[in-house]
């Protein structure tokens, strides 16, 4: 019990479809159809669907939990049970501790007040006393960086300034438990970056940590046991490499609609030097796997392959082709492979792998798959942005100037 | 926190650890949720008053206009019934207007006061009745502004004072569990329908009729029980009895009504927890 922080025991949410009366105007004549013509309408029970299945998980006290899935897997509900916003149709959700949530950022501010004014009201709503908010008022400014704008109403903010504030606010509620939904979609990189840096932070300073993100890096990187949600039942509970990387095979794959195409890419799977891998570390040497199936024949073919970040802007992109291998042939149901051994010289952050099946004398494009594989990489040093150019620092030390040259 | 012991000694410290932490923590949800109905109050009222030019002011102008109304309403029946007008009587409807424009003005902001918070309903856990609870308190912030006021005129106008004053405070907090009471039933169900907004609008812009404000309760005749039957009713006769006629308040009425306020707020707050759980489905 000591060590348990959150436990969720046989929970199961039902929600209904559709719209529901709210207003009495709907709600009588809606009664009067019903009585009228019973059998015709969609009886109530058949617009009701589960949101969670039977969902049980522990939480030990310290630990960073991930919750990942897809959309509509049920993530944001389970948050709002373990949050208490709803209650579970079946089963207990217990919290040991003092509970905050991160979630939307500044739905608690008001436009008209200054952010001083908005720091104490949207503490207080996270569960703050003002005797708690008047002690860490300095630091949770100083955080944000907003020391000049603290008088002036939020409405005049910029959004990013918004969110900066409400953020230094949320990060410094200091709860046993804290619940955060997608808080690191909002904001630039420097202040991901930040909300990051913090978490790891607040976690080590003991507190338990419910994260549910899209960012897979995010996720892989702080928690150290992530749940995969697929449409309100756990899919796979563990350690992050292995359940983000059944998310993703499951994301990725056989959702594939082929048509009439000739020749298609039919596999594509990332190798490491323990074999088959998502998570990297920058300058780890990779092979991609592409397997290429013909339908019918065709000729003069070359496999190109993609890298693309997050946002899907490409990074990276080369063929056999190109890279002198001149071009094959295939004839009917017949498969080709190529492996591509790659370094992965990128910085942290998650890339995109897909590859695509050409042509190039008729410029035609038979298939291309993309997204097909993710990549997560981390590195050692604190670099940013997309290629890992592995900085050393060979020189560092102020200007000799003509003082210090008398002393020598 | 925990270190490691004597097993013994250990167990009772951390028994009385967790009795103390037991006490702490209600502690602390207690302040929480004094410090979240201040703070949600206080933002009410900030943002009323904020970008307008007479501020403050107007939680003085606005009582004074129903005051004003009130006033007009006398002078209109004196017109017509040939009789000359009261000062006293004036006195009286002032006395009861401000507590009947409080009430109004609660129940108007505590109906919305779920609806207007939405986001907050629907995305952070807080003890939701702390919205219909904030809503009256700011109100009644605005009240206790105009009350002064009007205590510094009837004093100036030499309405003089006794110790039957001491019954202010007693139905002022009968009116002010009312508002609660009525404010968390009506919140929760405009949550729900959004038709209560609507009926509770049309209800008080009439109640103004049937409720003796501009009025005295006997020109009721003889539905003056049925008048007083209306739990708002007793409370502004016995403020005006009270403040300007010095005597003591109709005491079986009085009681009436402050039963009738304590139930409904008793009950308001018990339908209100029972329904919360299903507030952020529903809004």
């Amino acid at each position: 019990m000591a060590d348990v922080a959150v436990a969720v025991e046989g929970v199961s949410k039902k929600f209904r479809r559709g719209e529901l009366h709210d207003s009495l105007r709907d709600f009588v004549p809606a009664l009067f159809r019903r009585a009228v013509r019973r059998g015709t309408l969609p009886d109530l029970a058949s617009r009701e669907f589960w949101a969670l299945r039977e969902l049980s998980f522990t939480v030990d006290r310290g630990q960073a939990f991930g919750v990942i899935g897809g959309n509509g897997a049920g993530k944001s509900t389970l948050l709002k049970l373990v949050g208490g916003i709803l209650r579970p149709t079946r089963g207990t959700v217990r919290i040991d501790g003092r509970l905050s949530a991160l979630i939307e950022v500044s739905a608690g501010f008001h436009p008209d007040l200054t952010g001083r004014e908005n720091i104490f009201l949207y503490g207080t709503i996270l569960g703050m006393t003002r005797d708690d908010i008047r002690r860490r008022f300095d630091t949770i400014v100083a955080f944000s960086g907003l020391e000049e704008f603290i008088d002036t109403p939020v409405k005049r903010y910029s959004s990013g300034m918004f969110a900066r504030l409400g953020f230094s606010v949320a990060a410094h509620v200091e709860p046993d438990v804290l619940l955060v939904d997608e808080v690191l979609s909002v904001g630039d990189f420097v202040f991901q970056r930040r909300c990051m840096e913090r978490m790891r932070q607040v976690l080590l300073q003991g507190t338990t940590i419910l994260f549910v993100s899209h960012n897979l890096h995010a996720v892989a990187d702080l928690c150290g046991r992530v749940l995969l949600l697929d449409r309100g039942r756990v899919a796979a509970a563990g350690a992050p490499g292995p359940v983000v990387q059944a998310y993703l095979a499951n994301a990725l794959a056989g959702q594939r609609d082929l048509g009439d195409r000739e020749v298609y890419v039919s596999r594509l799977t990332v190798r490491g030097s323990a074999g088959e891998a998502t998570a990297f570390r920058s300058g780890d040497v990779a092979w991609v796997d592409v397997e290429i199936a013909a339908r019918s024949s065709c000729h003069r073919l070359s496999v190109t392959l993609y890298v693309q970040d997050e946002s899907s802007v490409g990074v990276f992109n080369t063929s056999t082709e190109r890279l002198g291998m001149g071009t094959f042939d295939l004839q009917a149901g017949q498969a080709f492979h190529c492996s591509i051994q790659l370094d992965l010289h990128l910085a942290p952050g998650t890339f995109y792998l897909g590859a695509a099946v050409v042509r190039y004398d008729i410029q035609r494009e038979y298939d291309r798959w993309l997204p097909a594989a993710t990549l997560l990489i981390s590195a050692d040093k604190d670099v940013r942005g997309i290629a890992n150019l592995d900085p050393k620092v060979v020189r560092f030390e102020p200007d000799a100037g003509p003082q210090s040259s008398d002393a020598r | 926190m925990r270190c490691s012991r004597h097993p013994a000694r250990a167990r009772a410290v951390a028994g009385q650890e967790a009795r103390l932490e037991r006490i702490v923590t209600r502690g602390r949800a207690v302040r929480r949720w004094r410090d979240l109905v201040l703070m949600l109050a206080w933002r009410d009222i900030r943002i009323k008053y904020k970008q307008s030019v007479m501020g403050f002011l107007w939680a003085v102008l606005m009582p004074a206009l129903v005051v004003g109304a009130g006033v007009a309403v006398q002078y209109g029946l004196s017109w017509y019934s040939g009789r000359p007008v009261d000062t006293a009587n004036l006195a009286v409807v002032a006395v009861k207007s401000v507590p009947w424009a409080f009430f109004v003005a609660s129940l108007r902001f505590a109906t919305n006061s779920l609806i207007a918070n939405s986001t907050l309903v629907t995305k952070v856990y807080l003890p939701r009745e702390v919205f219909p609870v904030a809503a009256v308190l700011s109100q009644f912030a605005d009240f206790c502004v105009a009350s002064a006021t009007l205590a510094v005129v009837l004093a100036l106008t030499g309405a003089g004072a006794s110790a039957t004053l001491l019954w202010v405070p007693l139905l002022v907090a009968g009116l002010v569990a009312l508002s609660l009471g009525l404010g968390m039933f009506l919140s929760a169900g405009a949550l729900f329908f959004r038709d209560v907004k609507y009926l509770v609008d049309v209800v008080i812009t009439f109640a103004v009729f049937f409720t003796p404000v501009f009025y005295p309760v006997e020109i009721f005749g003889r539905y003056r029980e049925t008048a007083l039957l209306n739990p708002v009713a007793p409370l502004l006769v016995g403020l005006a009895d009270a403040v300007v006629a010095h005597k003591t308040p109709d005491l079986a009425w009085a009681s009436y009504s402050m039963g009738v306020s304590v139930a409904c707020c008793v009950a308001g707050a018990i339908a209100f927890r029972r329904l919360e759980p299903l507030f952020a489905e529903r809004i």
